[in-house]
């Protein structure tokens, strides 16, 4: 895995970096790394600064008035409960999915496999505009849902739709190229042995996958909060009703409350830095667990 | 338990893999399908363990048909090739899980599963590593555990799918004659795959010889060995040497000469005939025989190979015990005779 190639290269850089015949020059290296840097610095790291220097500016009370007001309330409320539906969706997606193409032959397999990759290749907007026209008052099934007082575009249904659309394909593309290497013999002696299906999916395809799983559920989660275009066509921006933490941040921008803009903006980087830390870990783990199992 | 498979017939897409295979297993030996890869021996395997379905036929466990009934409840053990243990769970943990999935109501108590897996680790000699995950072990130990796991349901048959194919010489041997120990100790029905030849007629009590989906020979490995029923079984049992010829007034003609035919035979037709490079005699000066000249002289352990080649451009391979060898003193270039003290013929088509 990830984790594991990554400790295998280290060791090729030290052995690289030691030998004189493949050392480069002193000003080699310098230019590289400096260019490197000041990348890194001005495009990633500076905006991080700027966004909790903005925040913070107008000193620690306007920051937490800004977090208290009840339209942002709303807003990180829907947020949480459009990843709370999108996440666990899409990981039972994922993972039947991940599994039907990893471990079993069927027509229509390569279509599948593309398909899943589909909210990757398709703009959000798009995917939002495609909502619109199914669900929205002109849709195909919109006189249908007038008639049985049922709102999805510009409600929270459009929102959550338009999240596990746009989030589909993280768990499903994570599983699906580790559980292809796994193959699927291990399942096949549990069945021999007597194992139910059920308990060869949780003693035996659970475990080997968990890793993989857990890293994919990050992913998919840290895009359904952060997910700003499909959400931004079907939500309507109702304030307190159907704004996300994105679309209240630009709100807020677009009214010249900087400071209350950058605060809500602020816990979306916090979000970002957690992601990546528990992604860190959990690589770290896995990689563990990797080499581990890898030892001769 | 004995097992017959009746009429089996499977096709992968257009690649027909068993074509009407009937076999009987007798309860208590240990037969090896042999055969080349592509040969259809693991799908048969397979077939009989119920993780593959025949297209059509009949499985017969004890002779109540078995076909329909799921792998499950097959009561078989299977080895696999690349051992398939569950790489995230201990030695112990391994060999406890067709335990532990029992039914509550058969599932044996946790004292019970304790000493069972330990006798089994015991049996396979390998008790001191219950606490290891499989990734710290070798490879021949992965396959004895493999071995203990699947024997843990107590199966009424052992079925091994090249169980020593993804080891080393060295231990592979080590393992064939360990495991034949444990057949003759526990009697357990056992069919094993294998392409091995050697394998196949050390270890087992018959061999089944497949090619292309059916069934050559099936023998004792004595008789297979012996008295190979076709062209495919001696040319895959051991090495032999190969001539395309003419049978003509009893001689052999060979393209360069003919020679006189140690075995019977009558009759003008086209033939192919097979020596054993230990039945083919070195002979120098006039008289019958192939006239060839030394290419290479090979001397390894108690046998020596020599391999020549005719004026035609045929390669030939003898050999000979390494005391006659120094008793000839052959060279490389040196011309000689090939005498075969014995060959088998085989009609050719004439096309």
């Amino acid at each position: 895995m990830a984790g594991n190639a990554a400790s295998l290269a280290r060791k090729g850089e030290t052995r690289f970096e030691h030998r004189s015949a493949t050392r480069d020059p002193l000003i080699v290296r310098v230019l590289v790394l400096t260019v490197a840097l000041g990348f890194f610095a001005i495009f990633l790291l500076l905006p991080l600064v700027v966004v909790f220097a903005e925040a913070l500016r107008k000193g620690f009370e306007t920051y937490w008035a800004a977090l208290v007001d009840p339209d942002a309330q709303s807003a990180i409320r829907l947020t949480l409960l459009a990843a709370a539906i999108a996440v666990p969706l899409n990981l039972v997606f994922g993972v039947s999915a991940a599994w039907a193409i990893a471990k079993y032959q069927f027509r229509g397999k390569a279509f599948l496999t593309t398909l899943i990759d589909l909210p990757f290749s398709v703009s959000p907007v798009i995917a939002g505009l495609i909502y619109v026209l199914v669900f929205g008052a002109q849709g195909w099934f919109g006189p249908w849902l007038r008639e049985n007082d049922i709102r999805v575009i510009f409600a929270v249904p459009g929102i959550v739709l338009a999240t596990v659309f746009v989030t589909f394909p993280f768990i499903a593309r994570e599983l699906i190229p580790l559980m292809e290497q796994q193959g699927s013999e291990e399942e096949e002696a549990a069945i021999v042995l007597g194992a139910s299906g059920w308990q060869t999916f949780w003693r035996v395809t659970l475990p080997n996958i968990k890793w993989g799983l857990l890293y994919g559920v990050i992913l998919c989660n840290a895009r359904a909060m952060g997910e700003f275009g499909a959400v931004s066509v079907v939500s309507g921006h109702v304030r307190g009703e159907t704004n996300t933490m994105p679309l209240h941040v630009e709100i807020l921008y677009n009214e010249y409350q900087f400071a209350a803009a950058f605060a809500v903006a602020s816990l979306l980087a916090l979000l970002a830095l957690l992601t990546i830390a528990l992604k860190s870990l959990v690589e770290w783990r896995s990689g563990r667990t990797q080499s581990r199992e890898d030892a001769p | 338990m004995s097992i017959r498979v009746e009429g089996i017939f499977k096709q992968f897409g257009t690649f027909t893999a068993l074509d009407d295979v009937t076999l009987d297993f007798p309860k208590g030996e240990l037969v090896a399908l042999l055969g080349p890869s592509g040969c259809g021996k693991t799908t048969l395997l397979r077939i009989i363990a119920g993780l593959e379905t025949a297209d059509r036929g009949r499985i017969l466990f004890d002779g109540a048909d078995a076909s329909d009934r799921h792998v499950r409840e097959r009561q078989v053990g299977f080895v696999f090739q690349h051992y398939a243990l569950f790489r995230h769970m201990s030695v112990f943990e391994n060999v406890a899980f067709g335990l532990r999935v029992k039914p509550r109501a058969r599932r044996p108590s946790e004292a019970e599963i304790r000493r069972k897996v330990m006798e089994l680790l015991d049996l396979v000699q390998l008790a001191w590593l219950a606490d290891r995950s499989p990734a710290q072990l070798s490879g021949g130990q992965r396959q004895r555990i493999a071995l203990a796991r699947a024997l843990a349901v107590e199966p009424q048959v052992l079925l091994l799918d090249e169980p020593f194919g993804a080891l080393d010489a060295k231990v592979r041997k080590e393992l064939r004659r360990w495991l034949r120990q444990l057949h003759d100790d526990l009697h357990i029905t056992s069919i094993f795959v294998t392409h091995d030849q050697e394998e196949a007629l050390e270890l087992a009590d018959r061999v089944v010889l497949m090619n292309r989906g059916q069934v050559e020979q099936l023998g004792s490995p004595r008789e297979v060995y012996a008295e190979p029923a076709s062209e495919f079984v001696f040319g895959f049992l051991g090495s032999a040497n190969r001539i395309e010829g003419e049978v003509r007034n009893g001689r052999l003609a060979v393209p360069g000469t003919d020679i006189a035919l140690p075995v019977a035979a009558d009759g003008a037709r086209q033939v192919t005939a097979y020596i054993r490079p230990h039945e083919l005699a070195i002979a120098r000066g006039e008289g019958d025989g192939i006239p060839a000249t030394v290419r290479r002289v090979l001397e390894l352990g108690p046998l020596a190979r020599v391999e020549f080649v005719t004026s035609a451009g045929q390669g030939y391979e003898a050999e000979i015990p390494r005391s006659e060898l120094a008793g000839l003193a052959l060279q490389p270039g040196e011309a000689v005779r090939l005498v075969p003290r014995t060959l088998r013929l085989f009609p050719r088509d004439a096309a």
